[in-house]
C-alpha cells in the first residue's frame, strides 16, 4: 500500500475557494501565517470572505492585504490592535469584526475539528462577548453556549510536510494552525519543506494527513516571512 | 514600581506577563531565579528577548517581540495555551489596567469610541490566573485616579484583582476594598489618597516604602 500524493500547486488550490467563502487563516502575528496563500487569493480577488483569523496582522502584511482589497467582509478574531486599518475600517463601518476571547476561539475552532456542536464555559461571562449568547445551568453554575466554528477553507502554513499532507509546525508558528486544520472542509496546507512518504518520523507529525487536501510547497519565503524590524 | 512589582514573582511560579509594563518585570529577575514564564501564543520557558539581528522568525512572545527559549522550553497549540490558564496552572499573571475598581473589577481591553482593538488572551487570563496583580500608573495621563469605587468601563472581568502597584504605591484588594500596603520613596499619605478615587484603608503606624 501507499499513501496518495496531495501535493498541488499554489493557484490551483486556491482556485478552489469561491466568492463569499468562510476561511479560517492560521498564525499569530508573523509566525506561522500562511503569506504565499494569502497573496495568491488577494492576486485571485476572491470578494466577500469571511475570515477567521486570532489577528488581523500589521499594516502591509498577510491578510491586511485582503482588508485593504476589499476583500474581507466579516472578520472572526480576538485582537487586532496591531492593524491600524483593520481598526479604522471597523470604525467605518466597512468591515464586521466579531471579537472572542483568544483561547475560546481556538476551542470554537477546535470544537468544530472534533465534530462538536459548542462549548460551554464561564469565560466572559460578566463582559460584553456574553451579549447575545445563549446561557444554561450546568452543575448550578452558568456557562455560556460558545458555539463550534468550521470553515469552508483553511490556510495553514506548516514548517514540514510530507506529499500525503502529514504536518509538522516550529516553534510559536504553531498556534492556531493544528486546530484550522481539522476545522474546514478543504484544507490547503503551504509548507515550507515537502518531503517523500517516509520523511517524517511518525511521531513527529503534529497534524494527521487525512485532515489536509492539498499540500502547496514553498520554493522560497517572500520578505513577509522574515523578521519585522520595528 | 517595575523592580516591586518582581519581588511578587515566588520561586516556583508559572507567571504570565501582560504586554507593556509588565514584560518589563523579568529584567528585575536574578539570572537563576526559578521560574516559568509564560505566553498564550504557546511557549513556557520563555528566554530572552532578542535584537532583530539575533532573532528567531518564528519565535515570539504574545507582544510581538523576539524571545528565546531557554533548557527546559516547550512550545503549544493555542488551545493547550488556554487549557494552562483556564485549569488553573498559571499562577499568576500580572496585567495593565486602565481602571481597578474597589470590588477588584479589572478594566483593560476597551475604551468605547477610542481604543477597542478587542481583549486576546486578556479575560481569561484576569477570570483564570490564581491571582491577578495590576501593573499600572496611579492615574491616567490627565491626572484622573484609575482606582475607582467602580469601573465606568467595559470590565475585563469582575473581582479578579488582588494587588496593584503603581508609581505611588502598592495596594491590595480584599472585602473593604482598597488598602494601603506601601508608598513609594517620597510620595506621601495624603498624596495617594487624593489620587484614589475611592476609600483607601490606610495601616496603623508607620507604612513600608520601596
Amino acid at each position: 500500500m501507499r499513501l496518495p500524493d496531495k501535493t498541488c500547486g499554489l493557484e490551483e488550490a486556491i482556485a478552489r475557494i469561491k466568492d463569499g467563502a468562510t476561511i479560517m487563516v492560521g498564525g499569530f502575528g508573523v509566525p506561522g501565517t500562511p503569506f504565499a496563500l494569502i497573496r495568491e487569493l488577494v492576486r485571485q480577488g476572491q470578494r466577500g470572505l469571511t475570515v477567521i483569523k486570532n489577528d488581523a496582522n500589521e499594516r502591509g502584511l498577510g491578510i491586511d492585504h485582503l482588508l485593504a482589497k476589499g476583500q474581507v467582509a466579516r472578520l472572526v478574531t480576538t485582537h487586532i490592535g496591531l492593524n491600524s486599518r483593520a481598526v479604522e475600517m471597523m470604525n467605518a463601518g466597512e468591515l464586521e469584526v466579531e471579537f472572542n476571547a483568544q483561547g475560546i476561539l481556538a476551542e470554537r475552532v477546535r470544537a468544530g475539528g472534533a465534530g462538536l456542536a459548542a462549548i460551554l464555559t464561564d469565560i466572559g461571562l460578566d463582559t460584553e462577548l456574553a451579549n447575545g449568547k445563549q446561557r444554561v445551568e450546568i452543575g448550578g453554575r452558568t456557562a455560556l453556549v460558545e458555539t463550534a466554528l468550521r470553515a469552508d477553507v483553511a490556510l495553514i502554513h506548516a514548517d514540514r510536510s510530507d506529499v500525503f499532507g502529514n504536518l509538522g509546525y516550529v516553534a510559536t508558528a504553531r498556534n492556531f494552525n493544528p486546530l484550522m486544520a481539522m476545522a474546514a472542509d478543504l484544507v490547503i496546507a503551504e509548507a515550507e519543506a515537502v518531503v517523500p512518504l517516509g520523511g517524517l518520523v511518525p511521531d513527529a507529525v503534529q497534524t494527521p494527513g487525512p485532515f489536509v487536501d492539498h499540500v502547496v510547497g514553498l520554493p522560497a519565503l517572500s520578505e513577509e516571512y522574515a523578521v519585522v524590524r520595528r | 514600581m517595575v523592580a516591586r512589582a518582581a519581588r511578587e514573582i515566588e520561586p516556583g511560579m508559572v507567571v504570565n506577563l501582560g504586554i507593556g509594563l509588565p514584560t518589563q518585570v523579568v529584567d528585575h529577575l536574578p539570572g537563576d531565579f526559578p521560574v516559568c514564564l509564560h505566553t498564550e501564543n504557546g511557549l513556557t520557558g520563555i528566554g530572552p528577548t532578542l535584537p532583530p539581528e539575533a532573532a528567531d522568525r518564528n519565535l515570539i512572545d504574545a507582544g510581538g517581540a523576539y524571545v528565546s527559549t531557554i533548557p527546559g522550553s516547550a512550545f503549544f497549540d493555542s488551545a493547550v495555551s488556554f487549557a494552562l490558564v483556564r485549569s488553573g496552572r498559571l499562577d499568576l499573571t500580572m496585567l495593565g489596567a486602565f481602571e481597578v475598581a474597589q470590588t477588584g473589577d479589572l478594566a483593560n481591553w476597551k475604551i468605547p469610541g477610542r481604543f477597542s482593538p478587542g481583549a486576546g488572551g486578556g479575560i481569561e487570563l484576569a477570570q483564570k490566573a490564581r491571582r491577578i496583580v495590576v501593573l499600572t500608573s496611579h492615574t491616567d495621563r490627565a491626572g484622573n485616579p484609575k482606582l475607582k469605587a467602580a469601573c465606568s468601563l467595559p470590565v475585563t472581568a469582575r473581582g479578579c484583582v488582588a494587588r496593584v502597584f503603581t508609581d505611588m504605591a502598592v495596594i491590595d484588594l480584599g472585602p473593604g476594598g482598597f488598602a494601603l500596603r506601601e508608598l513609594a520613596e517620597g510620595v506621601g499619605l495624603a498624596e495617594v489618597t487624593q489620587a484614589t478615587g475611592a476609600p483607601l484603608a490606610c495601616p496603623e503606624g508607620e507604612i513600608p516604602r520601596f
